[in-house]
C-alpha cells in the first residue's frame, strides 16, 4: 500500500471523529438543519482539528528541516532551543509593551526562536562530527538554559501561567474558531520548505557536496531556519509546545523512505499530523467528558518511540 | 584552463601554501601528487571553492571564483571532496540524480534522467540503484558520489582522492574512465591522488607539490623521475619503465 493515500484516508477518518467527540454531542448526517449543532461544529470542533492536523503536519516538517540543517537525527524544534527561545521573545515583548498587537508579538516570538536556533546550530557546529550524540545533548543542554532563564524572568514578572501555556504540556482544548488561525501560517510555512525541498535533502548531505553542486549553503540554512522558527513560535503561542512530533516522524519515514524530502516531506507532514490527532483523541476519549492533554499523551507514546528508533538503528546517527 | 595565481593559504596560524602559481591545461587529465601535508588537497579545494581564498586569484575557463555565482560554477567544474560519513539517507539513484542539480534545479527532463543512468551504468551501480547509501560498502559509496559529480557533466572535474576505498579492478576503471573523458569528449581532470603509479599509468600532467609548495610540474615522464620523487618523499624511490611510462617502484 502507498502511504500518502494511506495516511490521507487515515487522517480524514480521523478528523471526522474528531468532529463527532466532545462534552456536547452532534449528529454530523443532520447538521445542516440545526443551528445549534452548526455552531459547535464551526466555532469549537472544526478549528480544533483543523488546529490538531496543521500542528502535527507542521512540527514534523520543522523536525525534518532541522535535521537535515544539523545532519543528526536525534533532534527536534523541542530540544534545539527553539520553542523556548519563542517563549522568551513572547515574554520580552510582553513585558516591553503589553499591548502590542498581535502580529508583534508573532513577529518577536519567530525572530527570536530563529535567533536561539542559530545559536544552537552555531554550538553544534564547533563540536566533533563523529560524536553523534553530542548534537542532542547540547541541544537539551541549550534548551535548558534558556528554559531556565524564560522561568526566572516570569517568575520575577508573575507572568508563570502564561509560560506554562507555552512550553508545558501542549493541548487542544481551548481551540475556538478565532483563536487558532496563526496555525495556518504554520502550515503554510511547512508548505514553503516543500517548495525548496531538493535544497534541504542537498544540504543534508554536508556543506562540501552543497557547494560542490552550486547551492549557496547559508541563504538555505537562513529559509531553513526561518521555517523551523515560524512553525514553532506559532504553535507554542496558539496550543503550547507538542513534544516528540518533530523528533521521531521524520525518524520513522527516514528510516522506511529515505531522505529524498521532495518525495517524503508529504508523507512526514501527514504522519505528523495523524500522530497528533490521534493522541488528541485518545486524550479526549479516556476519561470522556474531561479530557487529558494531547502533549501528555504524546509525551508517553513519543518516548517509548524514540527509545524504540534508538535500539533500532544502532550503525547510523 | 585552471590558472592559479599567487595563492597563498593558512589554517589557523599553519601556513599550508605558500605563493602557488601554476595552471591545470585544458583537455589533459592532471594528477597533483605530494606526501602527506603538501597541501595538495587544500589547493583542489580551493579551485572548486569549497574553502574561501585567502590570497591570491584563480579562475577557471576564464571565469575568477571569487566573482562567479557558485551556480554558474557549477555547471563548469565538478568537484568531490574527500567524503565524509554522512547520516543521509538517499537511494544511489537519488544521491547521483543531484549531480544534475546545477542543471535543472528541481525540474529534471528526460535528458537529465538519461544522464542519470548513464553515470550509474558507467559506475557499475545501476543494479544497486535502489539501494540506500547507508547499506552499501564503502566502495560502492566511493563510486556513488563520483557518478554524481561525473553526472553532473561538467567541462572541468576535480577529484580529491578518488581512489580511497575503492579495489584495484574499480581503481582501473576509473582512471580508464576519466582518460575517456579527456580523450573522447575533450574534458580536463584534475586529481589528487596517493597511489603514484596511478599518476604514472593514466596522468598527461603532474603537479608535485611538498610543505605547501610546488617541486616539480610536466608530463608523467619529467616529473616521475628518481630524483624529484626521492626528493618529494624524503626516501630513495627507483623509478622503471613500463609500456614507454615511469613505474614507480615504491613499495619495495
Amino acid at each position: 500500500m502507498r502511504p500518502t493515500p494511506a495516511l490521507a484516508v487515515a487522517l480524514a477518518a480521523m478528523m471526522l471523529v474528531s468532529m463527532t467527540i466532545g462534552a456536547a454531542s452532534v449528529d454530523l448526517v443532520h447538521a445542516f438543519g440545526d443551528p445549534r449543532t452548526m455552531l459547535v461544529l464551526l466555532e469549537s470542533r472544526l478549528p480544533r482539528t483543523l488546529a490538531v492536523a496543521l500542528t502535527g503536519a507542521a512540527l514534523a516538517v520543522a523536525g525534518v528541516l532541522i535535521q537535515a540543517l544539523v545532519r543528526n537525527r536525534f533532534v527536534g524544534p523541542d530540544t534545539a532551543g527553539t520553542a523556548e527561545g519563542a517563549a522568551l521573545g513572547l515574554l520580552a515583548i510582553t513585558i516591553l509593551w503589553p499591548a502590542s498587537p498581535l502580529w508583534l508579538r508573532m513577529v518577536a516570538a519567530s525572530v527570536s526562536a530563529m535567533a536561539t536556533t542559530a545559536l544552537f546550530i552555531a554550538i553544534i557546529r564547533r563540536l566533533p562530527v563523529r560524536e553523534v550524540m553530542l548534537v542532542p545533548i547540547a541541544g537539551l543542554v541549550l534548551s535548558g538554559v534558556l528554559g531556565s532563564v524564560v522561568t526566572f524572568i516570569g517568575w520575577q514578572t508573575d507572568l508563570m501561567q502564561y509560560i506554562g501555556t507555552w512550553l508545558f504540556s501542549g493541548e487542544f482544548s481551548g481551540v475556538i474558531s478565532g483563536r487558532y488561525e496563526l496555525l495556518w501560517i504554520a502550515g503554510g510555512a511547512a508548505v514553503l520548505a516543500w517548495f525548496a525541498a531538493d535544497r534541504f535533502a542537498i544540504i543534508g548531505l554536508g556543506d562540501q557536496v552543497a557547494t560542490g553542486l552550486g547551492l549557496g549553503t547559508r541563504a538555505v540554512l537562513r529559509l531553513g531556519l526561518a521555517v523551523v522558527a515560524v512553525v514553532t513560535a506559532m504553535v507554542v503561542t496558539t496550543v503550547g509546545m507538542i513534544p516528540f512530533v518533530g523528533l521521531v516522524v521524520p525518524n520513522i519515514v527516514a528510516r522506511i523512505m529515505g531522505d529524498n524530502l521532495r518525495r517524503t516531506l508529504p508523507v512526514v507532514a501527514l504522519s505528523g499530523a495523524v500522530l497528533v490527532m490521534a493522541c488528541d483523541l485518545a486524550g479526549r476519549l479516556v476519561i470522556h467528558p474531561y479530557e487529558v492533554p494531547a502533549g501528555l499523551i504524546l509525551g508517553g507514546v513519543g518516548s517509548v518511540l524514540f527509545l524504540w528508533l534508538l535500539y533500532r538503528r544502532p550503525r547510523h546517527g | 584552463m585552471i590558472r592559479i595565481d599567487g595563492v597563498s593559504h593558512r589554517i589557523g596560524k599553519a601556513p599550508i601554501l605558500h605563493d602557488i602559481t601554476t595552471h591545470l591545461p585544458e583537455g589533459r587529465l592532471t594528477a597533483l601528487i605530494g606526501p602527506n601535508g603538501a597541501g595538495k588537497s587544500t589547493l583542489l579545494r580551493l579551485i572548486g571553492r569549497l574553502e574561501p581564498l585567502q590570497q591570491g586569484r584563480v579562475s577557471v575557463a576564464g571565469r575568477d571564483i571569487a566573482a562567479t555565482p557558485t551556480e554558474d560554477l557549477a555547471r563548469v567544474m565538478a568537484i568531490l571532496g574527500q567524503q565524509t560519513s554522512i547520516a543521509s539517507r538517499l537511494r544511489l539513484s537519488e544521491l547521483v540524480g543531484f549531480g544534475r542539480w546545477p542543471h535543472h534545479r528541481g525540474r529534471p527532463t528526460a535528458h537529465d534522467h538519461a544522464r542519470v543512468a548513464e553515470a550509474l551504468e558507467a559506475f557499475a551501480l545501476t543494479p544497486m540503484a535502489d539501494r540506500f547509501l547507508d547499506e552499501v560498502s564503502g566502495g560502492q559509496a566511493q563510486r556513488a558520489h563520483i557518478a554524481m559529480a561525473f553526472a553532473q557533466d561538467t567541462d572541468w572535474l576535480l577529484l580529491d582522492e578518488p581512489l580511497n576505498n575503492l579495489d584495484m579492478a574499480h581503481a582501473r576503471a576509473l582512471m580508464g574512465r576519466l582518460r575517456d573523458l579527456v580523450d573522447r569528449q575533450g574534458r580536463s581532470v584534475g586529481l589528487v591522488v596517493h597511489e603514484i603509479n596511478y599518476a604514472a599509468a593514466w596522468a598527461d600532467h603532474v603537479i608535485a607539490m611538498k610543505d605547501g609548495r610546488i617541486v616539480a610540474e610536466g608530463s608523467a615522464n619529467e616529473v616521475l623521475t628518481e630524483d624529484v620523487l626521492s626528493d618529494l618523499y624524503d626516501a630513495p624511490i627507483a623509478v622503471a619503465s613500463h609500456q614507454g611510462r615511469p613505474l614507480v617502484l615504491h613499495h619495495v
